[in-house]
């Protein structure tokens, strides 16, 4: 009996653990969902092959796919790829693997599927990286100058810099059950990018729907079949009772 | 065997040739053994669905098998990006593997929902032992198939999974660490691992698989179905000798099963279509990183169906085995002083009881662990023998039992849900007690199942028509 009261106590104990801790990362802000607009596809996968494809790979997504998403061969040929490389090939890397693992401590993961990997408790993948995009901040303490509010520590340096500006956060302490707790308030800009705040999260929202479309191009085709797939389904059911009803009649 | 017939040379051509195919394989003897002419109780409800939709699912599962194996690579450097070709290269490849990946899961919905039906109806009890043991090897089948058929995709939770359970056999004494380098070929999870698992998923498993289906359905067919009312059909036969109360399976079952299909096809396929991850349940997240030896994952889960069995694992603690210890003497102190037996079986109870306890102190609680999961399965082997009760089906039983088998289901789906959680002190505690549940729902079955006053049973089946 004293364990299991010992045992309840603590996993109280981790509940408040867990909550105090909330301070260190924050909470996933929601994505607007664009993968069916075209106009922000393109435009972050314009984003996507000028920010991201110089270190990260996308190494199953090939290039020519990107027809799915309005872009005619001739229009990737000349806008996303590099003189050597051919329309029907996947993304790779510019970087090489053994320098980006001195650069940046960590080899700098595939992008292909990354809205599919981190989804998470806090929300989608999609959720995930419009927060992480957007939650860059100044930390003269890092190797790189950049830390992370959703991703402490980050070995990435915040590459969409120029065109967010310098941001700070800004904390208050704030006593929770007798423990001082540091809690998240807002973002201070230190000095503007070329983006204002809003063109700067509608730029990060078409990257995110891009990464979430290149996820799994096929996830639109998936929804409109789908639909289809169950009207058939819904008319063979009703098919299927009357039959079965016509038969089992005769059954006293 | 069979006269050789003749047939009137003014017959139509199909049936020539249905003559000529009779007098050399059994066609027609077949169909009606099997179909027309195979007399099912006319009370079957909602539960009997299932029996068939496993069946269905099981040929989902064969042949988007078979167009996966067209593409996949069964290599550790290919693997993960194979899966990804099928997803996005071949024409119509996502459907086929979002079909593999959620019929897996669906596999396992209608199987455990069938299993639950054997149980409340009694469905295991004589004449019918095979039809339940080989139902159980199949079961048993379905999870080796699973759990190397999720290696395949070659993702974070793919190996760590893998990983986490081929070294649970390492736990065995003396040859466990053998064991387990015999069942990866390396001495982690590697390419070799890879592809044996490959193997026994794409053709080892299924042959055994679909030979125990057979043999399922045909001691089936040859006792015949069991019924909500648990009573037996072929006592009460009208003059013609089919049973009064059973129905030709076709067409009157064979039109209610396609209902059944159809409706189930409706759910399936809104989760292939709609939410093929289903919610990180059917397709981890983390597997959607491919495999890295140097990265263990914060939080390693099986899937959703391993969890109850993989709670009872986690349950067993060194402090646990003291619980069980508990549970064995107990045990054989109630042997020996309440059941009637013999004084050298009484000597020998004693003698194992000590024995085991003995073993329980000296070899680690990993051990006790896997042989507390793996009995957990095996334990259904023995269900048969283990229920006492002068009546088959839930129905006719003390209503007590009906809360019983209740909590049963409760219980289960708590350790499922614990299986998916990171380990916590208060998850330990409650799985430790649902564990004892578990087990002690079947060993004690043989005392509680006697207990209590059973209602009348009727002589026929309950039937309202519809």
């Amino acid at each position: 009996m004293k364990k299991i009261l010992l045992s309840l106590m603590l996993a109280f104990g981790l509940v408040a653990g867990v909550q105090a801790s909330g301070g260190d990362s924050i909470a996933w802000d929601k994505a607007p969902n664009k993968t069916n607009d075209l106009g922000a596809l393109q435009n972050g996968a314009k984003l996507f092959v000028n920010y991201c494809l110089n270190c990260h790979s996308a190494a199953f997504m090939r290039f020519n796919r990107l027809k799915d998403i309005g872009l005619t061969e001739q229009q990737i040929k000349d806008n996303l790829l590099f003189t050597t490389e051919k329309v029907g090939e996947t993304m790779k890397a510019a970087i090489d693997p053994r320098q980006a693992k001195d650069w940046f401590g960590a080899n700098p993961p595939d992008l292909t599927v990354i809205a599919r990997s981190r989804a998470g408790h806090g929300g989608t993948g999609a959720d995930y990286l419009y927060t992480y995009l957007r939650t860059y901040y100044r930390d003269e303490t890092k190797a790189t100058g950049w830390n992370n509010l959703a991703f402490p520590n980050v070995g990435m340096p915040h590459v969409l810099w120029e065109l967010q500006g310098d941001r700070r956060p800004v904390f208050e302490t704030r006593s929770e059950h007798g423990h001082d707790v540091s809690v998240f308030k807002g973002w201070q800009q230190v000095s503007p990018g070329t983006m204002s705040p809003l063109q700067y999260d509608q730029a990060v929202a078409d990257l995110v729907a891009y990464l979430q479309w290149m996820g799994e191009p096929a996830q639109n085709d998936r929804v409109r079949i789908g639909v289809w797939v169950l009207m058939f389904l819904v008319v063979f059911t009703i098919i299927a009772w009357r039959l079965n009803a016509s038969f089992w009649k005769d059954i006293r | 065997m069979a006269e050789f017939k003749e047939i009137s040379p003014n017959a139509s051509a199909g049936e020539k040739l249905l003559n000529w195919v009779d007098n050399r394989f059994p066609a027609s003897k077949l169909y009606k053994e099997h179909l027309s002419e195979y007399y099912a109780p006319k009370n079957f409800n909602f539960w009997y669905f299932f029996g068939s939709l496993a069946l269905l699912v099981l040929v989902i599962q064969i042949v988007t098998g078979i167009f996966l194996v067209m593409h996949y690579k069964p290599e550790a450097t290919l693997a993960f990006a194979s899966v990804e070709y099928i997803m996005r290269d071949v024409p119509w490849g996502w459907l086929i593997r979002y079909m593999h990946s959620t019929g897996a899961s669906a596999f396992f919905i209608v199987v455990y929902l069938h299993m639950f039906r054997g149980l409340i109806y009694g469905s295991y009890r004589k004449p019918r032992e095979l039809v339940w043991i080989f139902g159980c090897a199949i079961f048993l089948c379905l999870m080796a198939e699973a759990f190397m058929g999720y290696l395949l995709p070659w993702g974070q939770m793919s190996y760590w999974g893998a990983q986490v359970i081929v070294n649970l056999f390492a736990a065995i004494p003396f040859v466990g660490p053998d064991l387990a380098l015999l069942i990866r070929g390396d001495y982690v999870v590697s390419d070799a691992t890879l592809n044996r698992f490959f193997s026994f998923h794409v053709i080892a498993v299924p042959l055994v698989l679909l030979g125990l289906v057979v043999a399922h359905i045909i001691a089936l067919h040859e006792v015949g179905s069991n019924n909500p009312d648990g009573i037996e059909i072929k006592a009460h036969k009208g003059p013609d000798g089919k049973p009064l109360d059973g129905i030709p399976f076709h067409p009157y079952y064979s039109v209610h099963d396609i209902m059944g299909v159809s409706v189930f096809l409706m759910v399936f396929s809104a989760i292939v279509f709609f939410a093929p991850e289903f919610g990180g349940y059917f397709l981890e997240y983390n597997n959607f990183i491919p495999a890295d030896p140097l990265k263990t994952p914060a939080h390693i889960a099986p899937v959703w169906y391993f969890t109850p069995f993989y709670s009872m694992l986690r349950a067993i603690t060194s402090e646990m085995m003291y619980a069980l210890i508990a549970c064995v003497l107990a045990g054989a102190f109630l042997g020996v002083t309440k059941a009637k037996l013999t004084g050298l079986i009484k000597g020998g109870v004693i003698g194992g009881a000590l024995v085991l306890v003995a073993l329980m102190l000296s070899i680690d609680a990993k051990f006790w662990g896997v042989v507390v999961m793996g009995g957990a399965v095996i334990i259904l082997f023995f269900l048969p023998w283990l229920d006492n009760c002068a009546v088959r089906s839930i129905r006719y039983r003390p209503d007590w039992h009906k809360y019983l088998y209740g909590i049963f289901v409760i219980n289960f789906v708590i350790l499922a849900y614990l299986g998916v959680q990171p380990p916590s002190p208060i998850g330990e505690r409650v799985s430790q007690v649902g564990t004892l549940f578990y087990f002690g729902f079947f060993l004690l079955m043989p005392w509680w199942s006697r207990l209590g006053q059973t209602k009348p049973v009727p002589d026929r089946v309950t039937f309202a028509a519809h």
